[in-house]
């Protein structure tokens, strides 16, 4: 029971994680061996409704992609975009009023058909969560290293004094200094930043394959989130963890991203690597968003703002979601969203200006 | 969206150009400073139980000194802590100073003699972060707007109208929205009506802080927009508050950094951003995200957190986390000095102070 790989013998990266000799192998959502060759997740189609007693909101509608182990995806998107529930229904963590449809399967589980008992197993294993506000996702009456220790005891079965050593291995592993004295520490002794180190210990505990970090640097300042990121991307290319990473900064995606995918209105409009987004992007939404992103060098000039503001999902349009902000849209974009339309390197992109063979060229253009 | 479209296309220069308008409130002339302020103090008292004996404060500003001249924008930049916010509030008296002087255009404010607090607050006016709690939920956005004209006399006629102008001037279209609550409008739109109320009563300086904080990018990039065309329409004189330092180099024209309730260094856009004197202002620019994917940020500028301002370092409030510290820092405050006989661009670092004792100085070039 105590074959413990310690933090600091983690495999290199890309290498396949062992399954753990100490789990018990039964109860493990079933992993495949040679899982390093097919996708870690997979997004089919993927729709979230939240239905209550008075109305239905869909707020995603049909999201497809796929995670390879190793490999960061970026959902990069404003506020309301479906980028936080995207993430979140992977492990169901919605309020019960979710409604789910589509395919998703994480490491060859089908998360939406588990089980309460199965859910919850893999939750502490194959995937954790890292959130926003350190502060509300820590328990502010048990000492940080006792709620690390906790989800090693839960999980791997093991002995509280092992735990409580490992937990000390794991506060080293994200840079917490003078980590023996910080263990007994409650989070509200601790500062932002380090909060923050202690929630990412406290998810890599488990080793889990997949971690889901839900805008993790947005609540720090300029020079913590710097040094909270790159021990993020070190610690995900040492330990070989895929993980997908919302966020509504494009500098912070271009600092971890290996892909991006650009939400908008519930849907994926854009996914392609980091490099490809960010020089040739092919979505007039996402052209949009870097324009109005402000950076050095624009001084003096007015900024080519997107007009309008993000659609109601309650009410969306029948065609293309973007089309009323979009400068490129004609008649042909109102009459039904943009299918996918797939272009080299596995890119894709929701856009029927990117798309050969449609009506868009002889359809006459919407004046703004 | 029209009225923005107006007011972008107008041909007038950027504020830094302009000369401020004629106001028959003006005093001084062009060449005086709107705000000049000196030694401003906040601590705040710490409750302790009934058993602590010492009183420990936050020294949430700790004597600063700046000017902002007259149509210029002021940038402010620092983390969490630092005391950007708390001098916003220090500067319209929402917070009362513990010392210093704030002298509005040559008047003292709130003295015996120089203008009342009442009277400085007609003349600045604030936009705060939070787009929803700055306004009343149970007034319709015009009345809103209307309510500080109102209060100070102007007939109640007069300012709806003026409201319903101010409407259509931050793109708002008064038929529509005059009557509106702010609960039934966008996050976006309520900090336009938040830039409009704080215009209504003519400010001669408007404090923005954190005012684009809050909003979406695309949004942001709207707000940023109207308010470089209000400023240059309406010759307005700034001060930017804000934790971005990409969107204050948009927009102001001199910026300040604070540390921990100090000023440590100030100067002119460009050349703070282009040639930063202060160890940390140039921690604080390489720590923004590089936007290339192909060169990507390799190390942190800086390790750690921003220390307690409970008990802050001894000597230079940065020496705890500085790459440069040496003996001296420990033991004197820098203090904020001219980097040319009459330039604009300051810095308080013993680095940059010839014969401080700082053991390898960086002598400005």
């Amino acid at each position: 029971m105590v074959a413990l790989t310690f933090a600091r013998e983690y495999p290199p990266p890309v290498a396949p994680v062992a399954p753990s000799s100490a789990s018990p192998a039964a109860e493990d959502p079933p992993v495949g061996r040679g899982a390093e060759y097919a996708p870690l997740v997979e997004v089919e189609d993927l729709t979230v409704r939240f239905v209550t007693r008075d109305s239905s909101v869909s707020v995603i509608n049909g999201v497809s992609f796929t995670v390879k182990p190793g490999e960061v995806l970026c959902l990069l998107g404003e506020s309301g975009s479906g980028k936080s529930v995207t993430m979140r229904s992977l492990i169901r963590l919605l309020p019960a009023s979710a409604r789910y449809g589509g395919r998703i399967r994480v490491g060859g589980a089908d998360i939406l058909s588990l089980a309460p008992r199965a859910l919850e197993r893999f939750r502490g294993t194959t995937a954790a969560m890292i959130f926003q506000e350190p502060m509300t996702a820590l328990d502010p009456v048990f000492k940080v290293g006792t709620q690390i220790a906790e989800a090693l005891v839960t999980t791997k079965g093991i002995s509280w004094k092992s735990a409580k050593a490992r937990a000390l291995d794991l506060l080293e592993l994200v840079q917490v200094p003078s980590a023996k004295r910080r263990l007994d520490a409650y989070p509200h002794e601790l500062s932002g930043g380090l909060r923050q180190r202690v929630m990412i210990a406290h998810a890599l505990a488990t080793s889990p394959k997949l971690l889901l970090a839900d805008e993790p640097t947005t609540a720090l300042d300029a020079t913590v989130q710097i040094q909270v990121l790159l021990l993020l991307r070190e610690l995900q290319q040492r330990l070989g963890m895929a993980t997908i990473f919302v966020t509504h900064d494009l500098g912070v995606a271009c600092e971890i991203a290996d892909r991006i995918g650009v939400m908008y209105a519930g849907r994926l409009v854009e996914l392609g690597t980091v490099e490809e987004i960010m020089e040739r992007p092919r979505h007039p939404y996402t052209e949009g968003l870097m324009r109005s992103t402000v950076h050095a060098g624009m001084r003096g000039r007015v900024l080519d703002a997107i007009p309008g503001m993000p659609p109601d999902l309650a009410a969306l349009p029948q065609g293309c979601a973007f089309a009323p902000r979009c400068r490129d849209a004609r008649a042909v974009c109102l009459d039904q969203p943009p299918a996918e339309t797939f272009l080299a390197g596995g890119r894709h992109v929701r856009c029927l200006r990117e798309a050969p063979g449609t009506a868009f060229a002889e359809s006459p253009a919407l004046s703004a | 969206m029209s009225a923005i479209a107006d007011l972008l296309n107008t041909e007038k220069p950027f504020a830094q150009d302009a000369h401020p308008a004629l106001d028959p409130r003006d005093r001084g002339g062009p060449l005086q400073p709107l705000l000049k302020v000196e030694g401003l103090t906040k601590h705040f008292a710490l409750k302790g139980g009934p058993f602590d004996r010492k009183r420990q404060v936050v020294r949430a500003v700790d004597g600063i000194d700046f000017t902002v001249a007259k149509g210029e924008t002021l940038g402010i930049v620092g983390e969490s802590g630092c005391g950007k916010s708390t001098t916003a509030r220090l500067l319209m008296h929402l917070v009362k100073p513990d010392a210093g002087t704030i002298v509005l255009d040559g008047d003292p404010v709130g003295g015996v003699r120089g203008v009342t607090i009442a009277e400085m607050r007609r003349q600045v006016q604030m936009v705060f972060q939070d787009s929803y709690a700055s306004l009343n939920p149970r007034m319709p956005l015009a009345d809103g707007i209307a309510f500080g004209p109102r209060a100070n006399g102007v007939r109640s006629l007069e300012a709806r109208t003026r409201a319903h102008e101010l409407l259509s001037l931050v793109g708002l279209a008064p038929e529509r929205f005059a009557e509106r609550y702010p609960h039934e409008i966008s996050g976006g739109q309520r900090q336009r009506v938040n830039i409009a109320r704080a215009l209504a009563m003519h400010p001669r300086l408007v404090i923005l802080d954190e005012a684009v904080s809050a909003l979406d990018k695309s949004v942001e990039a709207q707000t940023l927009n109207l308010l470089i065309a209000l400023r240059a329409r309406l010759r307005l004189t700034c001060i930017f508050i804000s934790h971005d330092l990409n969107v204050v180099q948009f927009i102001s024209d001199r910026v300040l950094v604070m540390y921990l309730g100090k000023v440590v260094e100030v100067g002119p856009v460009d050349r703070l951003y282009a040639k930063p004197a202060h160890p940390y202002t140039a921690a604080l620019l390489a720590s923004r995200p590089s936007m290339d994917p192909r060169r990507r940020v390799t190390k942190p500028p800086l390790q750690g957190d921003p220390p307690n301002p409970i008990n802050p370092p001894s000597g230079c409030r940065f020496r705890t986390r500085c790459p440069i510290a040496s003996a001296v820092c420990a033991e004197r405050e820098p203090v904020l000095l001219s980097l040319e006989p009459n330039g604009g661009h300051a810095v308080a670092c013993h680095a940059r102070i010839p014969g401080s004792g700082h053991i390898n100085p960086v002598h400005a070039a």
